[in-house]
């Protein structure tokens, strides 16, 4: 009932099966170069900001659910571990548990963009999404805590956008190993879109001292 | 045998096609990089709750490079790889540094002479 998997064949521009590999490789890395670039803007910007309005940053990032932010790291982490281990499966040629992994990865991914949602919905309850509802009671500088709130949703908003465009492509990969596209000759897919995933967790694991951390002494875990 | 390098690998016939195997990360290696990830996400988080005046940024912030370089060089096996992958790694990295660095030098020492627009 499944189609045949595809024969396995080198480019003819590639000498042999590592150069071919080598190559997706290289391109995946720059690929991800200008990722950091792309991201690299915003932190600056997040840099900037904090250090010019550093109470209004404070008192703002106190706003944030500290329990929920370490919570949905660890969620995250767990999605990179999975990623980790489909591609270990690859590279020893197991395809029912490429499967497996690709799929608790798209499902670990799912429940971190869920407790994003809700993050965002009791932002937008608390009337803390900067625009004509912000409002902020007893706040020393609104303006700047509506600034902290705009880097808060720009940054956390790329990064889930690209949590979005992974979870698609998870999608397409679990496709493809369930046909057994996937084998220990093959799967380079696989490898580059770890590599992806594993990048957003980086972003993450930046993002969440800077926007959850900034002065948690008087606030702590409380919510 | 030569390490592999596809900047000068472009020989046909030169050595055995098969000298670079992949290279397979034993499992404890994945878990054990897995475990310091979720400890330091929660050290960081209670850290942060103590107050460490101008040294709680320091903390979370050098907790985050050390966790984003077990990710970088285990789960994206940098560290295996070839050196050309290294080489765009760290030309990634090199920018960003000098983009964040240079900016902030100015952000930092701006008010330094009490003069405006110097």
């Amino acid at each position: 009932m499944a189609s045949q998997a595809p024969v396995f064949q080198v480019r003819h521009h590639f000498e042999n099966a590592e150069q071919q590999k080598d190559a997706s490789t290289v391109g995946m890395w720059l690929f991800l170069v200008t990722e950091i670039m792309f991201f690299g803007g915003l932190f600056l910007a997040y840099f900037v900001y904090r250090q010019w309005y550093p109470e209004a940053f404070a008192s703002a990032s106190g706003k944030t659910n500290l329990l929920i932010g370490a919570f949905n790291t660890t969620v995250l982490i767990c999605s990179s571990l999975t990623m980790a281990l489909a591609v270990h499966y690859a590279q020893l040629g197991k395809k029912n548990l490429i499967v497996l992994f690709l799929i608790l990865t798209l499902l670990l991914g799912g429940a971190f963009l869920g407790v994003k949602a809700y993050e965002y919905h009791d932002k937008w309850v608390h009337h803390e999404v900067p625009g004509a509802n912000f409002e902020c009671e007893g706040c020393v500088d609104p303006g700047h805590t509506s600034l902290f709130f705009a880097l808060y949703f720009g940054m956390t908003g790329l990064h889930a956008t690209h949590m979005i465009v992974g979870a698609v492509i998870l999608l397409y990969l679990i496709w493809q190993a369930k046909k057994g596209a996937y084998t220990a000759k093959w799967f380079t897919p696989v490898e580059m879109f770890g590599l992806y995933w594993h990048f957003v967790d980086i972003v993450w694991i930046f993002l969440f001292p800077l926007l959850y951390l900034i002065d948690r002494t008087k606030t702590g875990f409380g919510i | 045998m030569k390490k592999h390098d596809i900047l000068t690998d472009t020989h046909p016939g030169e050595g055995p096609a098969e000298h670079h195997a992949e290279h397979i990360v034993p499992l404890p290696v994945y878990f054990a990089v897995f475990a310091a990830l979720i400890v330091l996400t929660w050290v960081t988080a209670f850290v942060a709750t103590i107050d460490l005046g101008r040294l709680n940024v320091f903390v979370a912030l050098s907790i985050a490079i050390f966790k984003a370089s077990l990710v970088l060089l285990f789960f994206m096996h940098v560290k295996y790889g070839t050196r050309l992958t290294k080489m765009i790694v760290a030309a990634g990295l090199y920018w960003l540094i000098l983009l964040l660095f240079i900016v902030m030098q100015d952000i930092w020492t701006r008010n330094w002479m009490g003069v405006p627009g110097r």
